[in-house]
Formats: C-alpha cells, sequence, structure tokens
C-alpha cells in the first residue's frame, strides 16, 4: 500500500459556452515515504492541477474523477469531507508564489501557527513553541516568529512558507515551483532544505517545476507530463541517459548544460488545445519521429522495465519487434 | 577602431527616502550605490552576458546606458559619444540605436495594440518611413527577422492570442524595426517556457551574428550565458567581479563569488548533481556595502587584508595556465 496513489485521474474545467477543457487525462502517480519525485513540463501541461486535485483545492468550477488514495483510503468519493480530514495533516502543499501571499500586518509566528490552531494540532505555549521548532527546522532562528513578512528576504519567506506548510506533520509534500521566482544562491538553499526535509522526516516530495535541471538536482524520480498526461516516468538517472519518449529526449534537448557544447534546441510549435478531443498520440504534431499509428491510435503508458513507463508508439513498436 | 559601447566607471546612485525623525535629527539623505564604478564594452556583432544575483545592479546598468536613470559619474561611449553628458532632445537621434527588450513580454506589450501597431509604432515616434506603405514595408521586414513569418499570420493579432515565445519575438521586431546597433536585452526568456527558450536565444544570437549589432544580454542564469554570450560579466554589489571570455569564465574562475555561483548551477544529469559551495544568506543592501572587498562578509576564502582592501578588476596575479589575457576579476587572492 502506498504513502499517496493516484490512479486515472482526470480532470475537466468548464469553459464559457458548456464547453470543457480536459486539463488532467487519466495520471497514474504513487508516492512513497521518503520518495522524491519530480512532475515536469510546460504551462498548461497540467502539473499545478494534478496538485491542486491531491489536495482537493480545485475549484468549483472544475470536475475531477479517478483515485487519490492516502495509505490506501480513496478520498475522492467523499468529497471536501473525504480530503478535509487529511488535507495538511497528512497532505500538504506549498503554493506557487506562496512567499509573497503572506498576510502582511500579522507576524510570521502567528501565520504559522493558525493552520495548527484551525485543526486543534496545538494552541497557546505549545503552538509557539512548535512554531518556534518548525522555523529553526527550515533554517530561520525561532525568535524571528516575532517580525513581519515584510522583514524578512525573498528566501526567508519562502522557507517560512514550507514551514507553514508542514505545521500539522504532514507525510507528503506538494511544492509548486518552489524556487521559480529566486535568485540562483537562493534556489539552491530551497533546494537542499527540501532534500533535507525529506531525510530528516521522512516526508515524501512531489516537485512541480518546468526545469529538468532542478529535478536533476533534487529527485530521484521524475514524472514528464504533456497535454494533461504522464508521458514518461521512472529514475531520472535512467531518463537523462536514455530517454525513451521523444518528448521527454526534447525536453532535455531544451535544457542547457553549464559545460555541455551541444547546441540547445527549442521544440517547435505548441501543445494542443485541449479544449477539443484529442486524437492519436498528443505529442503527434511536435514529434520528429511520428509515423502512421501516432495519428489515430493514442498510445498507452506501458512498461519498459520495473521502473520505467512511456506512451509512446515506436518505443512499443520496437520492442515488440525486437 | 572605437567599440560600439564603451562604459567606463559608471556609477548609478539612488537617493533613498528619510523618515520623520532622520529629518528632525538633520540626518543627511543616503544614497544606494547601485551601480558602483562598472566599466564594460561590446563591438558590433558581439554578446556580452551581464550575471549576478537580484539588487547586485544588472538592470540598473542597462537603464543608465539606455538614460533612463541620470548617472553619478563615469561615461556611457556609444560609437564614441558620451550620452551621459546629452540633453534628452540631443539624445533623442542616437536613441533609435539603442533597442531594450524586457524580461516579461505579457506587460511589455500594450493589450489593445495589434502586432503591426506594436511593431509600426516606434517608427512613427521616430518619424522614419515617408508613406503608410513604406512603414508597413519595413514591419514586414523586422517580423521577418524576427522569425514571425509569414507577418500576415500575425500583424493582425492582439497579444492575448499569441504564446509567450511569440509576444517575445513581437518585442523583439518593435526593436528590430529602427535597425538599433545595440540591443540591450533584460532576461529576455525567464517568463518564457522551457521549450520555446532555445528559439528566442538562437535568434538573439543570429541577429548579432549578423555583425551589424551588439547585444548585452541579462540573465542569472549562468547556462544560459554559457552557451550563448562571447564573454560573461560576473556582477556583485553594484561592481563586475569577474569578466572574460565566456568559455575562460566558466572553465577558470577566478572570483570565489563566481565559483560559489558555478557550484550550484543545476545539471540535467543527475550524476553530475552538484555538493556546491551554497554561500549564506543573500546579496546584502546595497546601502550598507562592506568595506574592503564587498564579498569579504559571505566569502569562504577571505583573509584579514580582504577587510580592508578593496580589489580593482585586473588580470589574476596566479593565472590558470591557459588562462586568456583579457580574463579580468577583482580578487586580492586570484
Amino acid at each position: 500500500m502506498s504513502l499517496l496513489e493516484i490512479r486515472d485521474l482526470h480532470v475537466w474545467f468548464d469553459l464559457p459556452g458548456g464547453r470543457e477543457l480536459h486539463a488532467v487525462q487519466g495520471v497514474d502517480l504513487t508516492l512513497e515515504p521518503g520518495q522524491r519525485l519530480g512532475l515536469v513540463g510546460e504551462s498548461g501541461s497540467g502539473k499545478t492541477t494534478t496538485a491542486l486535485t491531491i489536495m482537493g483545492l480545485l475549484p468549483s468550477s472544475a470536475s475531477a474523477a479517478g483515485r487519490v488514495a492516502v495509505r490506501g483510503e480513496d478520498l475522492m468519493p467523499g468529497g471536501e469531507n473525504g480530503f478535509r480530514p487529511h488535507r495538511w495533516t497528512d497532505v500538504a502543499m506549498v503554493f506557487q508564489g506562496a512567499m509573497n501571499a503572506f498576510n502582511p500586518v500579522r507576524t510570521v509566528g502567528w501565520q504559522i501557527a493558525e493552520p495548527m490552531q484551525a485543526h486543534g494540532t496545538a494552541s497557546g505555549a505549545a503552538a509557539r513553541a512548535r512554531v518556534g521548532e518548525l522555523l529553526e527546522l527550515v533554517g530561520i532562528p525561532a525568535a524571528a516568529a516575532a517580525r513581519f513578512p515584510h522583514e524578512f528576504s525573498g528566501g526567508m519567506r519562502q522557507r517560512a512558507a514550507i514551514a507553514m506548510a508542514l505545521a500539522c506533520d504532514p507525510k507528503v509534500l506538494l511544492a509548486d515551483e518552489p524556487t521559480t521566482a529566486l535568485d540562483v544562491m537562493v534556489q539552491a538553499q530551497i533546494l537542499e532544505l527540501l532534500g533535507h526535509l525529506c531525510d530528516e522526516l521522512g516526508l515524501a516530495l512531489l516537485l512541480v517545476t518546468h526545469d529538468l535541471a532542478v529535478v536533476a538536482q533534487t529527485c530521484e524520480d521524475v514524472a514528464v507530463m504533456y497535454a494533461g498526461e504522464i508521458v514518461e516516468r521512472g529514475p531520472i538517472d535512467e531518463l537523462y541517459h536514455s530517454p525513451a519518449h521523444p518528448y521527454t529526449r526534447a525536453l532535455f534537448a531544451a535544457t542547457p548544460d553549464l559545460y555541455g557544447d551541444e547546441a540547445v534546441g527549442s521544440i517547435p510549435g505548441a501543445p494542443p488545445d485541449l479544449s477539443s478531443p484529442v486524437i492519436g498520440c498528443a505529442y503527434r504534431p511536435r514529434c520528429p519521429v511520428a509515423f502512421e499509428p501516432c495519428v489515430e491510435q493514442r498510445p498507452d503508458l506501458l512498461a519498459l522495465s520495473g521502473t520505467r513507463v512511456a506512451a509512446c508508439h515506436l518505443v512499443h513498436g520496437s520492442r515488440a519487434q525486437a | 577602431m572605437t567599440e560600439l559601447l564603451s562604459v567606463e566607471d559608471l556609477r548609478t546612485t539612488y537617493p533613498t527616502r528619510r523618515t520623520f525623525t532622520d529629518r528632525l535629527a538633520r540626518r543627511p539623505r543616503e544614497v544606494v550605490r547601485a551601480v558602483d564604478g562598472v566599466s564594460l564594452s561590446v563591438a558590433k556583432g558581439e554578446m556580452l552576458a551581464i550575471v549576478g544575483e537580484s539588487g547586485c545592479g544588472k538592470t540598473t546598468t542597462l537603464q543608465s546606458i539606455l538614460g533612463m536613470v541620470p548617472t553619478a559619474g563615469g561615461s556611457v561611449l556609444i560609437n564614441g559619444t558620451d550620452v551621459t553628458r546629452l540633453s534628452s532632445r540631443q539624445m533623442r537621434p542616437l536613441r533609435r540605436h539603442v533597442q531594450m527588450i524586457y524580461q516579461d513580454p505579457y506587460e511589455s506589450l500594450d493589450v489593445r495594440f495589434k502586432v503591426r501597431q506594436t511593431v509600426e509604432e516606434p517608427l512613427l515616434v521616430h518619424k522614419i518611413g515617408a508613406s503608410k506603405a513604406e512603414r508597413a514595408q519595413l514591419v514586414r521586414a523586422a517580423m521577418v527577422r524576427a522569425e514571425l513569418t509569414p507577418p500576415e499570420a500575425y500583424l493582425e493579432r492582439f497579444p492575448h492570442q499569441l504564446s509567450g515565445g511569440q509576444r517575445q519575438r513581437v518585442a523583439i521586431a518593435a526593436s528590430l524595426v529602427l535597425e538599433p546597433e545595440l540591443l540591450l536585452a533584460d532576461e529576455p526568456v525567464s517568463m518564457l517556457d522551457v521549450s520555446v527558450r532555445a528559439g528566442v536565444l538562437s535568434l538573439l544570437d543570429r541577429l548579432r551574428r549578423g555583425g551589424s549589432m551588439g547585444i548585452v544580454m541579462i540573465t542569472h542564469d549562468l547556462s544560459t550565458a554559457a552557451h550563448f554570450a562571447d564573454r560573461i560579466a560576473v556582477m556583485y554589489l553594484g561592481r563586475i567581479v569577474e569578466q572574460g571570455p565566456a568559455r575562460d569564465v566558466i572553465h577558470r574562475p577566478q572570483h570565489p563569488y563566481t565559483k560559489a555561483l558555478l557550484s550550484i548551477v543545476p545539471r540535467p544529469d543527475p550524476r553530475e548533481r552538484s555538493t556546491g559551495t551554497i554561500l549564506k544568506g543573500e546579496t546584502p543592501n546595497p546601502r550598507n556595502i562592506p568595506a574592503g572587498c564587498r564579498f569579504h562578509p559571505r566569502c569562504p576564502v577571505a583573509e584579514d587584508r580582504c577587510r580592508s582592501t578593496d580589489p580593482t578588476l585586473a588580470p589574476p596575479a596566479h593565472p590558470v595556465e591557459g588562462t586568456d589575457p583579457e580574463h579580468l576579476s577583482a580578487c586580492l587572492l586570484a
């Protein structure tokens, strides 16, 4: 039984005119204690929507189907009542831009204590002591709890946002682009902190990012999303050294390497519009190696080995021949 | 040969706001030394990348070159003319030769303007092109250079009908229409998706390789600088602390700050996971520049003399074998 298990997750957003945007199209993921999984893809590929669904925080204009199970218990059938007991206490999230979402007129400590009080995990002096502990855990002196957000630097505010997510002692942390707006040096500090938290607390991490190099730096496993689907998943080392899906290959080729001499390539074209049904492989119009089956048949996500899966006709076709 | 752009000892300061008690106590107004003695040069056909953390003065340097903020000292020579001494009227004819591209094409384009209007507007401002037909011709040519082809497919579109990469190309076309000699690009791809970044960077690369244009690009991403720039200047607290040919700076860094920056760049190969020098804290406040070497409070190898002597940008005293003679750093220990 996995700590977190996502099966065949679908999310639709209502659009004006009765149309729907099929943002997540059958995502499967599992997370075990201490595991660090990167979720990468272009904007609009469904990364953030997947994370928000796991939190049970989709807006009312969205509907979801599939299985989101924490330790074997499916939260989806219960709706909000199913998610609420697990939100923050089992699964917590650092939202994109969370560092800029602090209330400017409350102290940082007050804001970190708030979720504990709401969940009844601690109050009064116990909550204050826990705030101090949490701040120390993320590398901020406990005394800084009495300070206001504007007195913190960007890096410190991001640390405080992480501390807040950890307030109720979750087992899974979802981090949505936690380093995107930060300087390189601060990015390195935050990535080091996230890795350290996973090691210390046995926290499972889902790192949502557009940057493969950040995943390579932080995670053991990676899932590549394209047009609402996972197109390849496996150990980051294997995906880097032998990518199976042409999109994975293109993403790595678009990521400049400091000491690399290879030309950096862009991916021509744009992802498909998900408000109309995708026929065949969603990546086909941009794929340099597409062939006939890709036009009509949607490739299934099939196992390449014990730990790797990919959704590409070419991979499975050549394997069938071999 | 006169360089296209030659900046000497540029200084730009901003006054800070005094509080009521500061005024009562008649404390003098403090200044923030945002750019504190920067010298750099760019030739036609060349790309210089300026890298550094936020608040190091990268953007202020570009704004000073462009004349958007008053300078406090030093000179900015564009084709041999010192533009810091010109009035805004004298500056106007020169301004078409220097164009700027901003970080966020979602904000830098007017949402009510069609692409045609956005690219045509600089021509109207500078009174270039005698007739509508002539201007339309120039607009098309600029769009082709920015690789928005065929132009007809984009001319009548509004920004919201374009992708991020296309928007940035429109912004580039609106600069190219004036045929600038110097293009200043402030983080031109950091807001764009990874999949289109390389396309926009390669476009800038081809434009300057055409030979009629030089580019200064600000980036926080050393990997990008390594791939696309000829030379790299590393800025820290208002100064260039290391400068040289891109390859040399990346492979033979001299300044401890550059070494630290390079050591923490995430690499796409997980086997190259860095165990780098993560500097504590963030760039200090430019209101309070440390005495001696401005990097010494964060420097992992600082010695006593670093606390008192402010190093100048110079060739290293102990160069690594094969170091380029144009590779300079501001470190007493280099």
